[in-house]
């Protein structure tokens, strides 16, 4: 067979993407005819700067969701004869597969790069968006007592903050993601059987991971603590399923067996996790300490409310605009830190199709054959860049009311 | 900040000294083949035996360093090398001693490793700030000048793009752009290497340019946004009212003012621009302080990575300092007495 033509190639792409598309422009049907009713997700739809976010942010979301559709090939088949292959060179005649060419080329382990950039989304999906909630549950858990409360608490929480933020992040990586810490401490045998060592990731993780369910638990019971029926019925669904997935994700312990993490990716969520939620809660300090003084919460004061429903009924939704705008521009943040990682070889596993380790393996040899790095660099190029698009959209939007 | 600096080098020492990290250590530097006993006995032998925080403290120079007496009656002891026999030794040797201790790879003192390596990213440093902090703030006097026209529209848009491009995706399309024999430009080189002896245009531009870029736009978007606030002031309007003209307004009334918050933003990135080395020196090859830093966490260097560790955060810490002094000076509402 004849090596496809650059147009072939692009037309070939395009066509792979089939699904994506289709769902892209139901999505903007559905959003465009509804925009005068969904609030600041409508808005969103009359800037265009917020459009185009919005468009290349889902169109990675349903890349990653619809991989299987997309891909050509698995992500670890190895063809013989393909290594290093020009983009639109065919497979050898023996293999059978709908679309017979590496759209993009071969690796460097005669793997198809077009695929592996599909797959590597959901990667970056899964880790990116789950550890920047995390951060931010942290984040506000302890941001909104120091704003509120001031005093000691804040200065500890302040002082721990910044301790974390003097770190330069490469340093910190380099030091909590290694084979060494996952083996330090002392091995304990938990409930079915299930080993548990006590070293610093999983203590972290035990921690962290724990905010999550405190945050749920307070927000419920500072609103319904005068309603018994609805308080325990809600703070029962949130503690049978948090406590449910903390045993697996901190303890990989879960007694059924579907909440699990593997140890080294508990190491990379819970490192990124440590390095964001520090500057999230600066953001959350500063935001309550400036709402506090408005006139609703000296209301709330009156009425004699809690702490707690004030800062989490009272405060936290009026600091919203902010920190969706944050949360975009931390996914962001977060898949490029999640790429510097893969770039220095501390990624998921090695033979992942995550964006960075594949820019890694690409650059030994960059000036020869350039196709296999360019790929996922402009695949993460162009998901970072819609979400900060869809983050300046939004603040545009939400400056306007 | 004495605490915070005492806290981190804690952590680092803490971290770099987990069990593992020296049951590795005692492999690599005796024989891959010991059994624990013998790793525990050589781990006792080095002075890896005392506690934490004891070895912390020696490490940094307050508490005696360790001695032992082996089997032939020679003392070993961290003062003790064959250099400095055991009757002339110090009784204390550590950072506050100027002690960094000595690299188990590159067997040369830490202290001239980091000072030679340190030297190199200092050009890099240099030049990118050359090319970076102008080009930042010209981006964005003229972004903010004049908010909401097309070209506000334009250069915002480009720092989006350049904030959402990290040095190794920008780097890795400049080198095949640039460098590389498919597009055939080969206007600069791909490699740093050479830089080392002779900065030259050809094998610097590139990775000065992957690093200034990447900060480049997160400097223009603040100097952007505190140009645009500095615009609607009241003496700005004042002074379009006597009738001064446009340029002149722009640079001798707005600029200082508006100069104040991205200079802090532009301190404050020294903690960035570190990991932004360290990704630079290792795609262009270019033997620095962050291809040091790589090296020592590659291969278990553990004194060695515990004197980077140091010299990074006091660069982090150091520049805090200055941007806060500096914030003083710039801004005349802030009164220090």
């Amino acid at each position: 067979m004849e090596p496809l033509s650059s147009i072939q190639i692009i037309g070939q792409i395009l066509s792979q993407f089939l699904p994506v598309w289709i769902g892209l422009a139901a999505i903007f049907a559905v959003s465009i005819a509804t925009k005068g009713r969904t609030g600041l997700y409508g808005k969103l739809f009359d800037s265009p700067v917020g459009m185009i976010g919005f468009g290349l942010v889902m169109f990675w979301i349903l890349t990653a969701l619809m991989a299987p559709l997309i891909a050509t090939f698995e992500p670890l088949v190895q063809l013989s004869g393909m290594k290093n292959k020009l983009p639109g060179t065919p497979v050898p005649s023996d293999i059978t597969a709908a679309v017979p060419y590496y759209l993009l080329g071969g690796d460097n382990l005669a793997r198809d790069v077009f695929s592996r950039m599909i797959w590597g989304s959901q990667t970056v999906m899964k880790i990116a968006p789950s550890a920047t909630l995390f951060a931010f549950m942290v984040g506000v858990t302890l941001g909104l007592p120091a704003g509120y409360i001031t005093g000691k608490l804040d200065t500890f929480l302040s002082f721990l903050a910044n301790l974390v933020l003097a770190f330069p992040v490469i340093l910190l990586f380099y030091l909590l993601v290694t084979p060494e810490i996952r083996m330090a401490g002392t091995e304990i045998t938990l409930w079915g059987g299930s080993k548990w060592i006590t070293s610093i990731p999983n203590i972290m993780a035990a921690v962290l991971f724990l905010f999550p369910i405190v945050f749920f638990v307070v927000l419920f019971q500072s609103r319904f603590f005068t309603v018994p029926g609805k308080r325990n019925l809600y703070i029962g669904i949130t503690l049978l399923i948090g406590l449910w997935a903390y045993s697996g994700l901190a303890f990989n312990a879960d007694p059924v067996g579907i909440w699990g993490m593997d140890p080294n990716l508990l190491n990379i969520f819970v490192s990124v996790v440590f390095v964001n939620s520090p500057t999230v809660f600066r953001i959350v300090r500063g935001l309550t300490m400036d709402i506090k003084t408005r006139d609703y919460v000296a209301a709330a004061q009156t009425r004699g409310e809690g702490v707690w429903y004030i800062m989490l009924w009272e405060i936290l939704p009026n600091a919203r605009g902010p920190l969706i705008v944050d949360f975009c521009l931390r996914i962001g943040y977060t898949s490029i830190l999640l790429g510097t990682l893969g770039f220095f070889g501390l990624g998921v596993s090695p033979e992942s199709p995550d964006w960075g380790m594949t820019i890694n393996e690409g650059r030994k040899l960059l000036s020869i054959f350039p196709h296999p790095a360019l790929p996922p660099a402009l695949a993460l190029m162009s998901l970072v860049l819609g979400l900060n698009l869809l983050a300046d959209g939004l603040r545009e939007q939400s400056l306007k009311d | 900040m004495i605490l915070t600096a005492l806290c981190l080098t804690f952590v680092v020492f803490y971290l770099t000294n987990l069990q593992p990290n020296l049951e590795k250590l005692a492999k690599t530097e005796g024989n891959m083949r010991m059994t624990d006993d013998q790793v525990t006995s050589w781990l006792n032998k080095n002075g890896f035996g005392g506690s934490v925080f004891l070895r912390y403290g020696e490490w940094l120079g307050i508490v005696p360093g360790w001695t032992t007496v082996d089997r032939e009656g020679i003392t070993h002891g961290r003062c003790i090398s064959t250099d400095i026999p055991v009757e002339i030794a110090p009784k204390y040797c550590g950072v506050a001693q100027g002690d960094f201790g000595e690299s188990y790879v590159f067997k040369d003192e830490n202290l001239s490793l980091i000072g030679k390596r340190l030297g190199l990213t200092g050009w890099l440093m240099f030049w990118v700030m050359v090319t970076m902090v102008p080009a930042a703030l010209a981006i964005g006097v003229l972004a903010g000048m004049r908010e909401g026209t097309r070209t506000d529209r334009s250069l915002s848009t480009l720092s989006i793009i350049s904030t959402a491009t990290p040095e190794y995706v920008s780097g890795v399309i400049l080198i095949v752009v640039f460098s590389s024999s498919i597009v055939g430009l080969k206007w600069f080189k791909g490699s740093a290497t050479s830089a080392m002896d002779e900065l030259t245009f050809a094998n610097f531009t590139l990775p000065v340019l992957t690093m200034a870029l990447y900060g480049m736009g997160y400097i223009a978007r603040m100097t952007r946004a505190s140009m645009a606030e500095v615009m609607t002031a009241q003496y700005i309007r004042t002074a379009r009212l006597k009738g001064v003209s446009f340029p002149n307004i722009v640079l001798k009334h707005a600029l200082r003012n508006a100069l104040i918050a991205p200079f802090t933003v532009i301190m404050l990135q020294f903690p960035w621009l570190l990991t932004g080395v360290v990704i630079v020196e290792t795609l262009f090859q270019y033997k620095g302080f962050g291809w040091l830093l790589v090296q020592a966490a590659g291969n278990n260097d553990i004194e060695l990575l515990l004197g980077c560790s140091v010299v990074a955060v006091f660069v982090v810490l150091f520049t805090q300092l200055i941007s806060d002094i500096g914030y003083v000076f710039l801004n005349p509402r802030i009164r220090v007495n």
